[in-house]
């Protein structure tokens, strides 16, 4: 059963049950990290070596590269919060942002995504930078912290002046695009 | 104790299960039967236990990879085990070794393991832990399997043989406790863990459930038991493997992918030449291998979740999706019809209807002819006039005729299920989310497309979230002091690009119907005309006859072998060829357009513009003819309509759906192509998941509307006297009449008759009508219902907000009153988190005070929330509250009076009516 050659079956196996991934992604994702390093990575992956990538190389993929949230998205599913990767956390990553992800885990780890400063709260930072981001600093401050407002005015349900991960979810679970956007196909 | 067993009877069971859970489970059994005799009675679980530790030292090698991981994860369970006894001194403790995680599970399989102890018949005292036992009995069944143990995995057995069966309730409460475990692994990777936690709960889980599920089963359902796990575990690795399998077959899945990055890059004669070569070839490998399997349930998923990511794409999945039906349709004429004729009816050139006639031999074979599908093409399985009437066809007594009927019944049945199948599971994803009290929320966190890997779509990206902020803030500014306004300015902001799109497809979609029923009633005219024409011939053709009896019958007295060749047969005009003739070239000529319309109309001016660009005057690229867009509704339409056509048309024209396979084939890659490479990204971008509906709804009328004339032919025209496999009768649907006639019992065609009887058929109708009159109202009423609590639901939170929001003002009145008195108190982490916020609000110099205060049942009830959750793993405070600097300002009041107000105000009720007005719909530093 060393079909693939990179896994041990077993490994795959756990894989498998773990992530929200097929064989058929889960090999190509595999192949698709060690593409980012062939000289890194071995095609072993039996003894389960110790290799990280770094995030530049993470963050150089064409899926990512014109997200901007590419840093945000590879810190928060690093070991180390830096944005570097091993092949576990690459596969976590992916195996998040696929289609066959539950709405409830793709909700959690936007929150994380979001949650520029880890304080487990959206607070008014965060949502500045994410406006900034997602505009390229076109809106004038004023503006940024208009909609900041508006934002947690809206979601936020307990009244604390910024999004816990419960206000989050309350609001993100009814939004329509949500799954459709928060998505990335391998 | 007893010595029954016997070292050979153990020595086969070692033999006998070396890998299998079968091997296992007959093992249990076995060993039951054994030590039943001897008055004994052990469990399965050591059964079982001893069965894998044998097992594993046996063929590993080859074992299947899940019970391989299973069974090194257990080796390690028992090692630790090992290493417990060796330190057994302590007595039970050392089984709760502290590296064990689920300390919980483990001691409730302890206590259950000492209910045993106490009932058992040997009557250990209650420190004798279940290891020495077996040595004190001396039973050397255990015995000899610890040793074989010992010396096979230098760890011993934990062989605790139990003489009394487990009561019933620890049975079920270990049943709860493994399927409960069993349910941890199955939701494990919905579990926001990192994959290393995730690894080790698995780990222990299935060890778990390894350990106990063998324990399970008792007595006589044992055996079944394990077999049923067994079977099981079987059918999950089916799944999983079918589940690959199906990946591995859907069409054009890494293509769409790549329009869903790329999404209308025009990289035209790109750079990575190469690599889109090298991908191509890959691909088409990959279609010639798998294209015949299309799994369309994979499709429907995708579009459960609404994931139609990018509009382009979307077009590629229906047409992918329209794929699907055609290669169904396709290989039912095609299998059906067109196969069994070639291979089983007479051969080309027996009968008239079969042979090319005496006027048009010279040109069969033209091309010209060929490509008009006349000539050799319309005298070939292609068309309905080639097919014979002769009832059963071949040794396999093929009922031609009725096939060809069914066939053509079935194509339209199956198409209505699929198209309503798909529009009730789309309609079941929509509703919801039309409410807009988070409209912000929703621009901020869910605008950005992840899709998106191409910097010219993320740049249109940027600025339309860029400008639809900026048009939010504007409406809400509105709203601020109109709110009518606001409604009617909101609807048309938010509706009105789809309204459009509408507009847009409704006219195509006009002038699309005008044109086919035109032509339908152009060919209606026709069929007339042929069948005008067919009673001539039919009159010319006695006479012909005669002429030709007349002739012979002098010279040969026996009438039947007069020997014409078909050729000459003079012959009926046939109009059922005549319709799939017009349909087939429509068909094609239809593709053609659209092809040449891409190679010209797309590529030539990408090309033009792209190397003119360096030597004109005004910015070709993006001034006047620019790259083209990729015009999603008009290419949806014109896929529908094609669709129509060859609904309309497959009656008569069984080759139809096959050209149609092999155009949408085409069609695929050429438009892929063009959308790559010379097409630029939409300025304005649609959610087609929204119009999706509206597009499979327009499916299903056209789908009606060319049922039709298609019924109308089928029930109301005679069919033509000499050709097509219902020539000789006075309808098409005689056949299945004959068939009843025929090949059923009388009795059945007697029910029949009775069943078909108006006075039964007009009830029935009546009653259908009646159900889905009623169902329709039923569904009405729910949907009222759905939206009402939607309603309720909406102003409950509203209302909460508000209380919360006055609570807020009151306490930092309230708070602002008794700064000087009372001394700060730390209540907990809510508090400190909470002045960083107000510090920021006072130094903003407003004197806002909408949420710098919170009441303390509120904080401290979070408080507890918190902690509740840090429980859970899922987040850890330890980032706030610790370093932040004390509170300047004490948020806390006493509590009881804040109690009283609670009580007061029974959720949902105003609280205060006369306030109500005055709130702001904003917050107050709204500039």
């Amino acid at each position: 059963m060393k079909g693939f050659g990179f896994f041990t079956s077993s490994n795959r196996l756990f894989f498998l049950i773990l992530s929200c991934t097929d064989n058929y992604r889960l090999c190509i994702l595999f192949y698709r990290y060690r593409d980012l390093a062939p000289q890194l990575v071995p095609l072993d992956y039996t003894h389960k070596p110790d290799v990280t990538l770094p995030y530049e190389l993470i963050g150089s993929m064409p899926e990512l590269k014109d997200n901007p949230f590419r840093q945000r998205i590879a810190e928060v599913f690093s070991e180390d919060g830096d944005g570097n990767m091993t092949l576990d956390n690459f596969l976590d990553m992916f195996s998040v942002l696929s289609e066959m992800a539950p709405r409830d885990l793709k909700a959690y780890y936007a929150f994380k995504i979001y949650d520029f400063n880890n304080d487990d709260y959206i607070c008014k930072s965060d949502l500045e930078k994410t406006v900034n981001k997602l505009t390229r600093n076109e809106l004038t401050p004023e503006e940024v912290s208009l909609v900041c407002e508006k934002v947690i005015y809206e979601a936020d349900a307990d009244n604390d002046g910024k999004l816990s991960l419960e206000d989050f979810q309350h609001m993100i679970i009814r939004a329509p695009d949500f799954l459709s956007t928060f998505h990335i196909r391998i | 104790m007893p010595k029954q067993e016997k070292p050979n009877d153990i020595e086969e069971n070692v033999g006998s299960d070396v890998d299998s859970e079968e091997g296992s489970a007959a093992e249990n059994e076995e060993n039951v039967k054994v030590t039943d005799k001897g008055g004994k009675r052990s469990t399965p679980r050591t059964r079982r236990g001893h069965a894998r530790v044998r097992a594993r030292c046996g063929g590993e090698e080859d074992e299947d990879d899940e019970d391989g991981t299973r069974r090194a994860g257990h080796r390690r369970h028992r090692n630790r085990r090992g290493r417990g006894r060796a330190a057994r001194n302590e007595g039970s403790d050392s089984e709760g070794d502290p590296t064990r995680k689920n300390q919980a599970n483990e001691k409730s399989k302890e206590d259950y393991e000492e209910e045993y102890e106490k009932g058992g018949k040997s009557g250990k005292g209650k420190d004798k832990k279940q290891d020495k036992k077996p040595d004190k009995k001396g039973k050397k069944e255990n015995a000899n399997k610890k040793k074989k143990d010992k010396k096979k995995s230098g760890s011993g057995s934990d062989s605790d043989s139990e003489e009394e069966p487990i009561t019933e309730e620890e049975l079920a409460k270990l049943k709860e406790e493994v399927e409960e475990k069993k349910k941890l692994i199955a939701t494990l990777r919905n579990k926001p863990w990192k994959m290393k936690k995730k690894l080790s709960v698995l780990k222990e889980a299935q060890l778990f459930v390894e350990k106990f599920e063998g324990a399970l089963g008792k007595g006589k359902g044992k055996k079944f038991y394990a077999y049923k796990v067994m079977m099981t575990k079987k059918w999950m690795k089916f799944q999983r493997d079918f589940e690959n399998f199906k990946t591995a077959c859907i069409p054009w899945e890494m293509k769409i992918k790549e329009i869903e990055r790329l999404c209308g890059k025009h990289t035209l004669l790109g750079l990575d030449k190469e690599n889109r070569f090298i991908a191509l070839l890959k691909f088409m490998l990959c279609m010639t291998i798998c294209m015949p399997m299309h799994s369309m349930t994979r499709l429907w998923m995708q579009e459960k979740m609404g994931h139609f990511g990018s509009s382009v794409a979307s077009y590629f999945i229906f047409l992918r999706w329209m794929y699907g039906i055609n290669m169904i349709l396709f290989g039912l004429t095609f299998g059906l019809v067109m196969v069994p004729e070639a291979l089983m009816g007479k051969p080309y050139g027996s009968l008239p209807r079969k042979t090319v006639p005496r006027a048009e031999e010279a040109s069969a074979m033209n091309f010209a002819t060929l490509w008009d599908f006349s000539g050799f093409a319309q005298y070939s399985v292609l068309f309905y006039g080639y097919y014979n009437n002769q009832r059963t066809i071949g040794w396999l007594k093929f009922r031609m005729p009725l096939s060809y009927f069914l066939v053509g019944v079935g194509t339209i049945g199956y198409s209505f299920m699929i198209v309503i199948r798909t529009m009730a599971r789309n309609a079941n994803d929509d509703g919801g989310g039309d409410d807009t009290s988070f409209n912000f929320s929703w621009k901020m966190f869910t605008s950005w497309d992840y899709l998106i890997g191409n910097p010219e779509t993320a740049d249109n990206k940027f600025a339309s979230i860029t400008t639809s902020f900026k048009v939010n803030m504007v409406m809400s500014l509105l709203g601020m002091f109109c709110p009518t306004l606001f409604d009617v300015i909101s609807s048309l902001e938010n509706y009105h690009p789809r309204i459009a799109l509408r507009w847009q497809l409704g006219r195509i979609f006009a002038l699309f119907l005008g044109n086919l029923y035109t032509f339908i009633i152009a060919l209606m005219d026709e069929i007339n005309l042929k069948l005008e024409e067919e009673k001539i011939v039919k009159y010319n053709m006695t006479i012909w006859e005669a002429s030709l009896y007349n002739g012979t019958i002098p010279e040969n007295s026996t009438a039947p072998p007069i020997q014409v060749d078909p050729a000459d047969v003079p012959r009926g005009p046939c109009w059922e060829t005549m319709v799939g003739q017009e349909f087939v070239r429509l068909t094609v000529s239809d593709t053609m357009t659209t092809y040449i319309t891409i190679l010209i109309g797309d590529f030539l001016r990408a090309v033009f513009v792209r190397f003119f660009n360096y030597c004109w005057c005004w910015d070709l690229e993006y001034g006047f003819p620019s790259y083209s867009e990729f015009d999603i509704s008009g290419n949806v339409l014109g896929l529908i309509f094609n669709q129509g056509m060859i609904w309309m048309g497959s009656f008569y024209a069984p080759c139809l759906p096959a050209i149609n396979v092999f155009r949408l084939h085409t069609s695929m890659y050429l438009q892929c192509w063009a959308v790559m490479c010379c097409n630029v990204p939409q300025e304005r971008v649609f959610k087609a998941s929204r119009s999706n509906n509206f597009y499979m709804a327009m499916l299903l009328f056209i789908l009606f509307l060319s049922t039709l004339p298609a019924v109308y032919t089928i029930v109301s025209i005679p069919p033509s006297f000499d050709c097509g496999p219902f020539s000789g009768k006075t309808r098409m649907f005689e056949v299945i009449s004959e068939t009843l006639e025929h090949d059923f019992p009388s009795w059945f065609g007697k029910v029949f008759g009775y069943a078909s009887n108006p006075g039964l058929v007009l009830p029935f109708i009546l009653l259908m009508v009646l159900s889905i009159y009623y169902l329709n109202a039923t569904s009405k009423s729910y949907k009222e219902a759905n939206l009402e609590l939607k309603k309720k639901l909406q102003s409950q939170a509203e209302e909460n907000k508000r209380r919360n929001k006055q609570k807020a003002q009151k306490s930092n009145e309230q708070d602002e009153n008794s700064f000087e008195t009372e001394p700060p108190q730390q209540t907990g982490g809510k508090q400190d988190e909470s002045t960083p916020n107000q510090d920021k609000k006072k130094g903003q110099g407003g004197n806002e005070v909408k949420r710098t205060g919170q009441p303390q049942e509120a904080s401290s009830s979070q408080a507890l929330q918190h902690a509740g959750l840090d429980l859970n793993g899922h987040y850890l405070p330890q980032s706030r509250g610790g370093n932040l600097p004390p509170p300047s300002i004490a948020v806390t009041r006493p509590p009881a009076p804040r109690g009283y107000g609670m009580l007061g105000y029974p959720p949902g009720n105003t609280c205060f009516p006369g306030m109500q007005p005055g709130m702001p719909r904003g917050p107050p530093s709204y500039r």
